[in-house]
This record gives C-alpha cells, sequence and structure tokens, in this order.
C-alpha cells in the first residue's frame, strides 16, 4: 500500500518494529489474546535482567555496556510531571522487559500459524499487504519481528532495512555511529528507559508489559525516505506502558517524511484500560537543505505524551510538524513539537489541529527555539482547537526563545466550537447528526490531511469517526 | 401540500408566531412579506426542524405527515428546502463534496441509489445552467470566503440540484445588486413546476416584479394579517406596513 522508501540512492532505514501499518481497527475488534507460546523474562527489572535480555539477543559487549549506562542514568531521574496529565504511578518493576515467541521466524512461511491467525483477525493479510506496490513491511505483532519482506529489492536500491536487533549485528558501524546520536540515552526519563531495554519482544504476556521499540532512519545525502507507521493494539483492560523512541538523521540535501497514524486502544468510555503513550520521536536535520517533516493523527492511547521535534542543524534546513490529535472520553493527550533553530536560513512550520469531545482533555505544546546562529530562520506556527461538547478541555503553550534578532516568529492560534449553525445547516441539507459532526471534523483536519500520503488520508478520516462515535446527541 | 394551522412557536422563552395559519399547494409561489423581527424566519426555521424553536400550539401538516415530529434531515430528504437567510461557512469542506454528501444522503433515506461521482457530476454539470456559479466556487469551501451574493447564489444552486418539493427562501434576495437578483430569479423560475411550491420570504416588492407570486401574505406580530395577489405587495410598497393589519399587529 505505501511507498516505504521511495527514491533513495543509499537511504538507511533500520527499525525494530514498525507497527503494523494497515491495522487501524474500525471498531475495536482487535480484543483478544493470543495462544502463541511465549518465553519471556520474569516481571523486574535491574541490571541482570538487561544483560539476560541482551544476551536473549546475541548482542556484542558494547551494545549491553550501552544498555547498562542508560539504566544507570534512568536510575538517577524523576519521572517527570509537568505535563497537564494525571497519572497513576508506574510500578516498573511489575513490568515484563521481554516475552517472544520461542521459536525466532526467519521468514513468513517459519511464522507461527496463530501468529498469522492474529493478523487476520486485526485485519492485516500480510501477504497481501506486502505484495501490494512491491513495498517492505517489517510487520511486527507485539514488538516481534517477524516477517521483512522485499528487503532484498530495497537493498537493490541502497536501502538497509532491517530490525534493529539485526542491524546491530550486521551494522554495528552505522548503529554506533548514529544511535542516540539524535536522543541521548539520558535525554529523559523515557528515552533513557527505552534505551536500557528496547526490543524486539513484549507486550502478549497477559501480565503487565510494556512495549519499547526503537527506531532509527539515516538518509544519506541527497536521499528521500518516505516512511509510514500505524499502530494499533489488542483491547487490555490494564494500562499498558509505551515508550518507543524514534531518531531521523538527514544529511546534505536528505529529505525524510514520517507519517504516523496513532490507534492504540484508547480505554473505554469509562476511562478503564488503555495505552500510556510516552514516545520521544526527534529528527536532526544534519546536513545543509535537509527536511524533516512530521505527520501525525493521533487518535488512541488513554494517555499520549508525543513532540515530535526537529533539530534545525544544516543552513537551510526545513522541519515541518502537522498534527492531528483527537481525544473523547477520558483520553488525555499532550502533544506538538520542537522546532530548534541552529543553523541559517532555516524555516519550520508547525499547524496542530486538535480535537476535544466526552470529557477529554487536549494540550498542545510547542517550543520554537531560535539560536544565536539561526541568522534569517523563520517559524510559522498555526495552532486551532476544535471543541465537542462541554465537558472537555483544550489548552495551547507555546514556548518561544528567540536569541537571533533577525529571526522571525509567528503564531496564531484559534478555538472553535462545532456551531449550531452548522449543525443546522448540515442537517437541512439532509446530513444525520453524526455524519455532519465527522464532515465538520474532517473539513477542520484538511490542512493536515492534506500532508498525509493518499492511503493515509482516507485511513485517517475514516480513523476519526469511529473515534468520534457518539460524541454528539 | 403545505398546512399550517394556528402555529405557536416559542424561541428562548418568548412566543414568536402567535397563531399563523397558512396553505400553500404544489404548484403555488407564496411571497411572505412583513417587518423586521415580525417572525418571518422563525417560520422557516419551525418549518425545517431547527433546535431551539418550540411548537407550543397548532398543527403543519406537509403532504399528509405531521412535519413537527420529524428530524431537519428526515424533512430534507421528505423534500423541504430551506434557502438560509444567513448561508453558514463550514470551513474546508468542498463545496461540491458538501452537496453531494447531501443529496446522497436524501436518497439513501428515501430509498433511491445514491449517485457516484461521475453520476453526480453530470447532474452538477446540467444543474449549473439553472444558476451560475463560478468553477472556482465550486471547488472553494462551502460559503467560506463567498461574498453575499454569492451565497445566496450558491444557495439556489444548492435547490436547484436537490430538487425540493417546497422551497423556503429566507430574503435571498436582500443584499443583491439587480444584477445578481435577475439571475436568482431566473433560478427560481426555471425551478417552478406545477410538483413544486414555493414559500418566498422577502422584505422587498422588487423580487417580486421578476418572479411573480400568486399570493402575497403579510406576517406581522407573528401571524399573517392579510393576504392577497401581487397588488398587494405593490400596495405595501406605496404604503409600508403601519397601514396593514394595524389590528393584529399593535
Ligand atoms: N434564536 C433566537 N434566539 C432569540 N431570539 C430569537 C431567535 N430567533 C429569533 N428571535 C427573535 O424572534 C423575533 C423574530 O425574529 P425573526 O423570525 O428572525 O424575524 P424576521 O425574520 O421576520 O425579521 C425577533 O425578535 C428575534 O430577535
Ligand atoms: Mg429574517
Amino acid at each position: 500500500m505505501n511507498s516505504m522508501i521511495n527514491d533513495s540512492s543509499s537511504a538507511t532505514a533500520l527499525r525494530d518494529n514498525a507497527d503494523v501499518a494497515e491495522a487501524l481497527g474500525r471498531t475495536y475488534s482487535a480484543g483478544f489474546i493470543t495462544e502463541i507460546e511465549m518465553t519471556g523474562l520474569p516481571p523486574g527489572l535491574d541490571e541482570d535482567t538487561i544483560r539476560a535480555l541482551s544476551a536473549v539477543k546475541h548482542e556484542p559487549q558494547w551494545m549491553t555496556e550501552w544498555r547498562l549506562e542508560a539504566y544507570r542514568h534512568w536510575l538517577t531521574m524523576a519521572k517527570p510531571d509537568w505535563a497537564k496529565l494525571n497519572i497513576d504511578p508506574i510500578d516498573y518493576q511489575a513490568i515484563s522487559y521481554y516475552a517472544a515467541p520461542k521459536k525466532q521466524p526467519k521468514s513468513l512461511d517459519e511464522v507461527d500459524p496463530a501468529l498469522l491467525e492474529t493478523y487476520e483477525k486485526l485485519g492485516v493479510p500480510l501477504h497481501e499487504r506486502a505484495a501490494l506496490a512491491g513495498v517492505a513491511v517489517d510487520a511486527v505483532f507485539d514488538s516481534v519481528s517477524v516477517g521483512t519482506t522485499f528487503r532484498k529489492q530495497l537493498a537493490d536500491a541502497g536501502v538497509l532495512f532491517c530490525s534493529m536487533s539485526e542491524a546491530i549485528r550486521e551494522y554495528p558501524e552505522i548503529v554506533q555511529k548514529y544511535l542516540g546520536s539524535v536522543v541521548p540515552t539520558g535525554d529523559n526519563f523515557f528515552a533513557a528507559l527505552n534505551s536500557a531495554v528496547f526490543s524486539d519482544g513484549s507486550f502478549i504476556n497477559a501480565q503487565n508489559t510494556g512495549q519499547f521499540e526503537r527506531t532509527l532512519i539515516v538518509a544519506e545525502e541527497g536521499a528521500h525516505v518516505s516512511y509510514l507507521e500505524g499502530c494499533t493494539a489488542p483491547k487490555r483492560d490494564e494500562n499498558q506502558l509505551h515508550a518507543a523512541v524514534v531518531e531521523l538523521v538527514a544529511l546534505e540535501g536528505a529529505q525524510i517524511k514520517y507519517s504516523t497514524v496513532q490507534n492504540w486502544y484508547p480505554g473505554d468510555e469509562n476511562g478503564v484500560g488503555g495505552i500510556y503513550n510516552f514516545v520521544t520521536k526527534r529528527g536532526d536535520c544534519r546536513g545543509d537543505d535537509s527536511k524533516i517533516c512530521w505527520t501525525q493523527v493521533e487518535t488512541g492511547s488513554a494517555i499520549t505524551w508525543k513532540y515530535p521535534s526537529v533539530v534545525l542543524r544544516g543552513d537551510r534546513s526545513v522541519g515541518e510538524f502537522y498534527s492531528v490529535a483527537l481525544t473523547h472520553h477520558f483520553q488525555q493527550a499532550d502533544t506538538g513539537t520542537k522546532m530548534i533553530h541552529l543553523g541559517r536560513h532555516t524555516k519550520s512550520k508547525i499547524v496542530s489541529k486538535g480535537i476535544s469531545a466526552g470529557k477529554s482533555s487536549n494540550s498542545y505544546r510547542g517550543l520554537v527555539k531560535m539560536e544565536k546562529g539561526a541568522e534569517g530562520a523563520r517559524n510559522y506556527t498555526q495552532c486551532d482547537s476544535l471543541l465537542i461538547g462541554k465537558q472537555c478541555g483544550a489548552h495551547t503553550f507555546p514556548y518561544m526563545e528567540v536569541k537571533n534578532p533577525t529571526a522571525i516568529v509567528e503564531h496564531e492560534a484559534t478555538t472553535s466550537k462545532i456551531s449550531d449553525d452548522q449543525m443546522f445547516y448540515c442537517r437541512a441539507r439532509g446530513i444525520a447528526e453524526e455524519d455532519a459532526v465527522s464532515m465538520i471534523v474532517d473539513g477542520f483536519c484538511k490542512q493536515v490531511f492534506r500532508e498525509l500520503p493518499m492511503e493515509f488520508a482516507v485511513e485517517a478520516k475514516k480513523l476519526l469517526e469511529v473515534s468520534l462515535e457518539g460524541a454528539v446527541g | 401540500m403545505l398546512k399550517i394551522e394556528n402555529l405557536h412557536a416559542r424561541v428562548a422563552g418568548r412566543e414568536i408566531l402567535k397563531g399563523l395559519s397558512l396553505e400553500v399547494n404544489a404548484g403555488e409561489v407564496h411571497a411572505i412579506m412583513g417587518p423586521n423581527g415580525a417572525g418571518k424566519s422563525t417560520l422557516g426555521n419551525v418549518l425545517s426542524g431547527r433546535d431551539g424553536y418550540e411548537v407550543t400550539a397548532g398543527t403543519v401538516s406537509y403532504n399528509g405527515v405531521d412535519l413537527l415530529t420529524m428530524a431537519p434531515e428526515a424533512r430534507a430528504a421528505a423534500g423541504v428546502f430551506l434557502a438560509f437567510q444567513y448561508p453558514v461557512e463550514i470551513p474546508g469542506v468542498n463545496n461540491t463534496y458538501f452537496l453531494r454528501a447531501a443529496l446522497n444522503a436524501q436518497r439513501k433515506a428515501r430509498g433511491e441509489k445514491e449517485l457516484d461521482s461521475m453520476q453526480f457530476l453530470k447532474l452538477v454539470r446540467e444543474r449549473l445552467k439553472v444558476m451560475q456559479i463560478s468553477d472556482e466556487l465550486l471547488h472553494r469551501a462551502v460559503n467560506e470566503g463567498f461574498s453575499g451574493g454569492e451565497k445566496k447564489r450558491n444557495e439556489i444552486f444548492q435547490m436547484a440540484v436537490l430538487e425540493p418539493q417546497l422551497a423556503i427562501l429566507d430574503e435571498t434576495d436582500s443584499g443583491l445588486d439587480i444584477d445578481a437578483l435577475k439571475q436568482v430569479a431566473q433560478g427560481v423560475n426555471t425551478l417552478r413546476s406545477p410538483e413544486r411550491a414555493f414559500l418566498m420570504i422577502t422584505h422587498y416588492q422588487r423580487l417580486l416584479d421578476y418572479v411573480v407570486p400568486d399570493f402575497v401574505h403579510v406576517l406581522a406580530n407573528g401571524r399573517i394579517v392579510e393576504s392577497g395577489d401581487k397588488s398587494l405587495a405593490l400596495k405595501l410598497e406605496e404604503h409600508g406596513y403601519a397601514g396593514l393589519g394595524a389590528g393584529a399587529a399593535a
């Protein structure tokens, strides 16, 4: 379905977990527990856990040390609490940090039929999807990288695409050079935890588990990469922790477009269950004239903390962030971006659309920083909120730091409601209430949907419809 | 087709319609005139089922069924169309897309087959003959950035595509220059047919020079205080509302 990586003369995409692209559950039908036999580590986290994890994955010594260093750093860190969220304390010793199928499949043929059946339930026919458009799909079920197709075709085009475990073994020089170079191990609480324990496996165990994927994309000189990430997770009653780290590096003249549709289980209408989504995503425009664009549609998770950011290091580099975040029922989202301008004549653009319904809370938090060297840099930020109903909230926290007098920062913000006039106008034309709401919401998101790859735009629209069910009336 | 009897309606706790009666048959054009605040738009809103307009007494029967119990979208599907006095903007929603969604929702509710995009495009092309609006307006967001005249013409264009049985035009002529007025009038005249009825709410006799009504009513103080033919409109133009139905309007 998607052109994962296109037009790339020499791009490297290393990935632990590309989430299941088309698995946008229409409704949360994915509520099932797989009967796949699991092996895994018992709950708990200490240095031995990390050594065991590293050993299971046949990692070299340097990787084990890297993880341990991250872990030691993590122990010294306080859990951040500045975001406008209410979070039950997470017991990190109650989490299982590694659980995976006993047999590590090397190709699709070796994949446990029960797992394939799971894909079916999720509505992800792997063979079909992989075959579509000659695309490599690193399909992962609950963090386990099972089938990477079309790797050879990609390799012929100069693209390295593999799981992080493999990359650590097969391309250690690339991993050592770039891993943690954008998001340092001690960057923040959850990034440190991720650095210590990221893996292919976890999440299936009926016990309390966490998911810690790690993605690294390096676009070398002049390469263009378009990467699509879609998420869904089986319905669970307990809250589960999801703490991924994504690092992007764009060298001179390179462009990376990273598109996400996030549909993790949001919890039920009473606020029970759902994923805690604490993801660190950061891109580094390391080369001159490079460009990184984050596009996200966030409808899932009980709690989302997510600030895909761009460091604009190279001269004339460009960072963009297009976001739709929808919250319903008791969901809480605190999301936004950071644009750090270091290079001269760097440009960034932020378009954020927040939609709140039910009793949810939706915050935009953004930082635009113009450093001393950011001669002639520009930022444009547009931040719109749409409220549906009277019990939800929208908040905007734009932060700006300008240290170069030639830099220009523009910010526009609006908050609106779906008006009675709009509703009546639609209904008087024959359009039923729910359809009118999704039409108006879709119109509100237009600027962002336009930036999504076509297939994703259609999915995103449907996803909003499903997520807003019962929001009016 | 439409029979309104002794209609009383409240808005925001205040009685606005106070015993309005009116009968409209298929093929007829009725003009409703009256001073500002008389309740003309309220009548249109009540007939279209807008929330907040509470009917406290009286009945409205439409093709033999009780219109007042139907949801706004059901009334639309049954052929009731309201051209808004102030058409509403819907940012980001494509004008043509909106109209197709509306038409297909109505067709679906009536048990008719929905039109695919090719069929719909063909229909749009044909209806553009009734009400010429520019391609550019078709592709903009619904009413967004439209001039007053463009909004009104867009309403008539929607009417031409949706082909209602009962069209209520709320001051569609207000704020139009003479050329636009003629275009709107021509649009309405093209759509006049023995199966279709029009309720034209207007302030000015001007429109009635171009769309000749079968009946003219004066709505004042929540009631029809006088009815007649086209000559009544001319009389109003000369003497104003003050002299008419003064007893009822007091
Ligand atoms: N939604 C509303 N809320 C409060 N008052 C209203 C509302 N709609 C109409 N009214 C009042 O009802 C009266 C009649 O209004 P309207 O029907 O718009 O008059 P007309 O269209 O004849 O000028 C006015 O006094 C107006 O202020
Ligand atoms: Mg009016």
